[in-house]
Parts: structure tokens; sequence; C-alpha cells
């Protein structure tokens, strides 16, 4: 058993193509259960930030700082009433969501979180993902139909709309990424998620640096559309809430309508992950090329410790914190448990054979966790587009430049 | 939904906007995905109509043919109260009528009936006055910035200005004991002397509230998309808002320069240096510029009130048992949302024989429909918003 688990670990191919269906499956559960843990994570989290932001405490009650909220809120929406209207096409209403949450579950097929920690590296990866990730609209546009609702009806057509136009935009600044990876003797770029991350770290350099500025516009039009890609605010129009109530899910209620929450929160982190391994080195390190030597490599391995132990300690700060009741004596101990926890995965990542094999996973997690630090930010601070400006956007600012910069990063990619 | 509801209201929209256009379907029931124009009922239960406004929208796609209010959820027949109530008896009615601003609603009322009983509060009443009602505007300006700023979908604003609503309230607390709906003037004067401290909790709130209202507006105004939202929606020019009859706030914004504090100057007000903020384009975008200037000149009269507050009496000699003369009475005040007008007719008795009040955001809603026709489902929202209305006082 320990020698199939460490001949895996040795092994420098993904198991999809490999061949390995056992450890395909273990994958495919692991990063089942990650996301899961992330979508709950990213609950709390951005009702935690959000709150800060606001100068309010966000979740306080359940749990110490919260942190059984996200548990309670699904608990609560598995046991309600399921209530699908009178009036709705029941087939269409009960599988609209299983579209959307199916396509945003799908993607992560590709996403490498390592040199040989995905699913299966396709040569088409970069199209899959976003060929997948565009058929949620279907199941949105399905959820406002099948409502037989007003409001619903107007959230889905606009949100299929916005999709539609920039997916454009979106694949434009996608191209730009992929011809970069093509500058090699052979002159032949890749699809490949995993293929475009090792075209970066040979040609040296994130693609968001490459041919500067053009790799840095690409790579924000990008981040642009994805933020619209996944109606997320700014560009929430879809279920913007002053306007439309809920927009295509009004009439979602309990499990289904946490369905759709689970694939917004798995949407948001697929974009992100494109994101980060077109343009930001995908599972490099950063600085793999400046600082090297084995030094420098060593510092930079203790990186995952380091930040389960900070998070530990911010734990134990907390729990010093902590009001001295008897009332507050459980979740004090839990609030202090946790820490324990942390504390202890964090000297599990300093030993060294776990060291190097977690280095990867985490660069990547934490580039994600970035971005998904953006979409609380923007929604803490931007106001909402209105329709014919996100359309204007879109089409007339973003897709000219998108343009531009494939075209010149093609004569840059010659000359060079 | 306005599918549910044809027939009656279906053709009152299309009598209002000119044109109904309805598919030869045959024999299949028509639904309202057949029709290019769809009815929406926005309201009276929606996050963005403040309160329980109902607005039937015509829609072709996202555009608006047109749009029609339905008010009176929130009647409460103040004005019919009022006459089973004693002049003294009915002041608090008058707070829960425009309840984000309770305060400049107990003063006009106070005022009209004042100019009745040809009574005049003392000075120190009136400084009172003045600056518990120019708190007010700054609380009821605060609250409108963040609900506005929450339907143009900015979610943090609301919550700055709550903050500092909340020391505004604090003070009105201390002073009389409620929040809200103060009832803090009485007829002839004020009922409280100012407690210990006052002058120096007004001073703190000034400065402190000060350096806020630069933070909200480095949230907003060069926002981009903030611009992008206000600028150019709902347009009023100052010749429709005159002929609507529209004041406040909007009228100004449209370029017209028009504050009763000013024009007929009433409690100390005529004492005081202040600015009349206007705009030009009487757009959302200008509308906002306008209450945020307005914010500081609240500040700017507080500072001034505070330093010349005189002593003396603060409550006239008024009869206990109040028993006007015959006759009627006009008397109007600039509330933040507008000219807030009291019409009390006397019989001679205890007890008015008819009181009309003039409520800002009625008059003002009227404009509703002709500033977001031909624009968009999400101007309606900002339009709404900018139009600052409380549905206390349009339904009273």
């Amino acid at each position: 058993m320990l020698e199939y688990i460490r001949s895996y670990l040795d092994s420098n191919v993904t198991p999809g193509v490999a061949g390995n269906v056992f450890w395909a499956f273990v994958y495919i559960v692991l990063i089942f259960l990650g996301l899961s843990i992330a979508v709950i994570a990213m609950n709390w989290l951005e009702r935690k930030i959000l709150a800060h932001m606001q100068i309010r405490l966000g979740p306080m009650r359940v749990g110490p700082h919260g942190l059984l909220q996200p548990i309670a809120d699904a608990l609560k929406l598995l046991i309600k009433e399921d209530i699908m209207p009178a009036e709705a096409d029941k087939f269409v209403f009960w599988v609209a969501p299983l579209i959307v949450v199916l396509t945003a579950f799908t993607v992560f097929i590709v996403v490498p979180f390592g040199p040989t920690h995905a699913v299966t590296d396709m040569n088409i990866g970069v199209l899959f993902m976003l060929g997948v990730s565009s058929l949620s609209v279907l199941g949105v546009v399905m959820a406002g139909w099948a409502s037989n609702s007003h409001y619903p009806l107007i959230g889905a057509l606009r949100s299929s709309a916005q999709m539609v136009s920039y997916e454009i935009a979106m694949g434009l600044a996608v191209v730009s990424a992929v011809l970069m990876s093509s500058l090699n003797e052979r002159g032949t770029g890749t699809l490949s998620m995993i293929g475009i991350v090792q075209a970066q770290q040979s040609q040296g350099t994130w693609f968001i640096f490459k041919f500067f500025p053009l790799g840095l516009i690409a790579f924000v039009i990008f981040a642009i559309a994805m933020v619209a890609e996944t109606n997320r605010a700014p560009f929430d129009l879809p279920e913007a809430e002053s306007e439309l109530t809920a927009g295509f899910h009004t009439e979602y209620s309990g499990f289904r309508w946490s369905l759709f929450f689970l694939a917004e929160y798995s949407a948001m982190i697929a974009v992100s992950s494109i994101a980060v391994t077109l343009w930001l080195g995908g599972w490099l390190r950063p600085f793999s090329n400046w600082l090297t030597g084995s030094t420098w490599d060593l510092v930079f391995s203790l990186f995952p410790g380091v930040t389960f132990l900070i998070l530990a300690a911010m734990c134990f700060y907390s729990t010093i914190r902590m009001p001295k009741h008897p009332y507050f004596r459980i979740q004090t101990m839990g609030l202090a448990g946790f820490g324990v926890v942390l504390a202890l995965i964090g000297l599990v990542l300093f030993a060294p054979p776990v060291r190097d094999r977690v280095q990867d996973i985490y660069w990547f997690s934490v580039k994600v966790a970035f971005f998904m630090y953006l979409y609380i930010w923007y929604r803490g601070t931007f106001p909402r587009y209105r329709f014919d400006q996100l359309m204007k956007v879109g089409w007339k600012v973003l897709l000219p430049i998108g343009i531009a910069v494939l075209i010149a990063t093609a004569l840059v990619g010659v000359m060079f | 939904m306005g599918a549910d509801q044809p027939g009656d209201r279906e053709r009152t929209m299309s009598d209002s906007t000119g044109h109904i256009s309805h598919l030869e379907l045959g024999d299949r029931e028509q639904t309202f995905l057949d029709s290019n124009e769809l009815v929406i009922n926005m309201g009276p239960q929606h996050p963005a109509t403040h309160g329980v406004l109902r607005v039937i929208l015509k829609l072709d796609g996202e555009k608006v043919l047109g749009t029609e209010c339905v008010i009176g959820y929130l009647h409460r027949g103040v004005e019919k109260i009022a006459e089973h109530r004693t002049y003294a008896m009915f002041n608090p009615y008058v707070d829960r009528m425009d309840y984000v601003a309770a305060v400049s609603n107990g003063l006009g009322y106070c005022e009209a009936v004042e100019k009745l009983l040809n009574v005049e509060a003392p000075p120190r009443a009136n400084y009172i006055r003045v600056i518990l009602t120019e708190l007010n505007r700054m609380a009821s300006h605060q609250l409108w910035l963040g609900t506005h700023a929450l339907d143009i979908g900015a979610i943090t604003p609301l919550f700055y200005t709550f903050r500092d609503r909340e020391e505004v309230l604090k003070i009105f607390e201390k002073y009389c004991g409620a929040r809200l709906t103060t009832h803090a003037f009485r007829i002839g004067g004020c009922l409280y002397e100012t407690y210990e401290g006052f002058e120096q909790d007004v001073k703190k709130f000034v400065d402190f509230v000060d350096p806020k209202i630069d933070e909200y507006e480095e949230l907003l105004t060069t926002n981009r998309i903030w611009v992008e939202r206000t600028k150019g929606v709902g347009k009023i020019s100052g010749a429709e808002c005159k002929a609507l009859g529209v004041t406040g706030p909007v009228l100004r914004a449209s370029g017209v320069k028009w504050d009763l504090r000013k024009a007929q100057p009433y409690a100390a007000y005529s004492d005081f240096e202040f600015d009349i903020p206007t705009g030009q384009n009487g757009d959302t975008y200008d509308r906002y510029l306008v209450r945020m200037q307005e914010m500081r000149q609240s500040l700017r009269i507080l500072r001034q009130a505070i330093e010349r507050i005189p002593e003396g009496p603060i409550m006239a000699k008024i009869p206990k048992v109040l028993k006007p003369p015959v006759g009627e009475i006009y008397h109007s005040i600039e509330a933040p949302k507008g000219e807030l007008g009291y019409f009390i007719v006397s019989d001679g008795s205890t007890q008015p024989y008819r009181v009309r009040v003039r409520p800002p955001s009625f008059v003002n809603l009227q404009a509703l429909d002709m500033m977001v026709r031909g624009q968009l489902v999400a101007d309606v929202i900002a339009v709404i918003g900018t139009l600052d209305i409380v549905l206390g006082e349009v339904d009273r």
C-alpha cells in the first residue's frame, strides 16, 4: 500500500494522463471535498471581511467569531421546505440548478494545483474550461424561464447577454496568453493548463510580466471579464438585489438555492484559477528566477508552515481576548482547539518530505485566495453598473483592447 | 404580478403610454411572454422602493415605457385624526409622517399653530429649534445617502452613514429621550431646556462628521461607476419642477435657487450665514452633489448657532387650553425633502377644524414618471432613491 502511494508520488504525470482510474477517483474526491471546504470558508471570510470593511463585526454568535455560521446556514438550507412554484415548469426548474452546479464543478478536472496535481491534463485544457464554464449560462436561463415569473426572467435575460458578451473579451485575453506560450524553439503553443505553466517556467517569467505591458493588459481584461462572467459585483446585474430582488433565482429556496450558491462560489474559484494558471505562473513560487539557490528554496518552502502558524497565532490571540464569562467557556475552548489544529498542521508542513510536496499546491491556493479577496473588495467598494453600461464596457472597451493586445502580442512575438 | 390582473390596470397602463401591442396568437392562451411589453409590479414589497411604494412599470425589454405609482399602503389618516385631537395632542402625530425627519415636521406644525395663536417662540427656543432641525437634516440626508447608494449597488456607504447618524440620534435621545419620533418641540417653544453638555455634544458632532462627509465623497463622488450611473439619469428642468410643484434639493439641483430658510426665514434662520447649493443639470448626480453640499451648510449653521445661542426663557406665554381665533393659516418650512406646509383651519374651538399637510415627498413623487420615461429599469431605482421619498409622508 505504502509502496503504491510512494510510486504514485514519484510519478510525474497526472492520473488522468497515466490512465490510473483509482488515483483519478481519489483526486476527484479530494477536489470535491477541498472545494466544498473552500466554499464554506469563503462564505465565512466574505461575511467577515465585508463586515470589517463596513465597520461591523459580521457573524459572531454561532461558534467563536461565527466560525460555525456557514455550517449552521447550510443546515438551515438543507432542512428547509422544498418549494416549487405552482406555475413553474417542474422538470426544467428541477434540472437548472443541477446544470449550474455540475458545470461549476466539472471544470476543476483540468485545474493544475501542481505539475502532477490535476485530475487530468488535456491538451485542450483551457478550451475545456472556458467551454464547460460557459455552459452554466444554460442553467441560468433555464432557471429564469422555468420560474414563470417576471423578475427571474429579466434576470436570466440579463445574465445570458452578459455572460455571452464577456466571454468574447475573455477569450481574446486567453488567446494572447496562449500565444505567449508558443515562444519556444518549436514555435508551438499549448492549450494544456499544465503546459502553459511549464512554458512560463521555461521562459523564466510569468505571463503577466511578459512583453510588459501587453501581458498585464491582457490579464486586466481577463480579471474584469471574469468578474462579469461570475455575476459578481460590480457586474451582479442578473441578481441585482435592489432591482430584481434576487434575479434568476428569486423563486428558488432551500437546497436548490444553495446549489446556485455553491455554483457561484466554485465558479469564482474556477475562473480565478484560470487567471492564476495563465498569467500568475500557476503553482510556481514567486521570484523563482531571481531568488534562486538552495537557501531561497528552503525559505520559500517554509511559507506553508509559517502561514498556518500565523493563523494559529491569530486564533490563540483571539482566545485570550475572549470574554471570561463561563457562558463563553465552550466557545473559548473551541477556538483554542481550532488554533491547536492549525498549529499542528503548520508543524506537519515543516517536515521536509511534506514541505516539498505541498509547495505547489500552497502557492496555487495563495494566488487563488488573492483573487477571492479581490472579489470581496470589489463588492465592498463599487456600485453596480447599469445594463447598457455593462454592455458598453464589454463590447466597446474590453473587446477592442483585447484585439489590439492580441495583435500586438503576435507582432512582438514574431519580431523577437 | 402584473399578468395576474389584466383589465382595468392593463388598460390604464396602455392609455398612459399611448399604445399597446398584443400579438395575434390564435387559440393559444396568452401569457405575459407573448407581448413585447412587460408589465411589472415593483413593490409594495420590494427592497428598493423605500417602504411600501408600488410602481407599476411598463417595460419593453429593459426600457421603461411608462410608470404608475400606487400609493396608500401606509395611509393612517393623520389629517383626519387631527380633527379629533386638541392642538397640543396632535403634535406627536406629525412626527410619524416623515419619520426620518421628525423634528422638521414638529417644527412646521408648532410654528403654524403659533402663527394661528399669534404668539412667538422666545429666541433661545428658536435657536434650539434650529440646532435640532439642522441635526435632523443631517440625519435625514445621511439616511438618504446610505439607502440611495445601496439602491445603486454600493453597499458600504450605508454603514458609514448609519454610524454617523447614530451620533445625531444620541443627541436627540439625551435631549428629549426619544431617538426617532422625538416630539421635541411644543407649541410656543420647547418643553425641555438643553441638557448639560449639549453645546459640547453638538460641537463634537460637527467636528466629528465634517471629515466623515469627505469620506462619503471619497467613496462616491469620483467613483467612475457612480458617476456613470447617476449622470444624466432622471433629468428634470427647473421649469418642469415648478410646474409639478417639486421642491427641496430636487428643485435646487435643477438650478433654481429656492430655499425657504432664505426666502421666508422662519425660526432663527435669518441670523445665520449660509449658502444655497444649486446644480445645473438637474440629474441624479447633481442632486447628490447638492445634498452633500447641504450637509456641509447644515454644519455651518450648527457652528454659528452653537456660538450665538442666547440665554433666556424657552417657552412663550401661552394659555393652558389652546383656543386659536377663527381663521386659517398656511405655514411652510424647508424640510430636508422640500417644502413642508401645514394648512390649518380653526373654528375657534380646542380642536382644529381641518389640517392639511403639504408633504414634500408626495409632491416630489409626481415627477417620477416624467423622469424615468424612456430610461432603463435600473434608473427607476436610482430615481426613486434620488427623490428621497418617505412613504409615511406620502401616504400620511
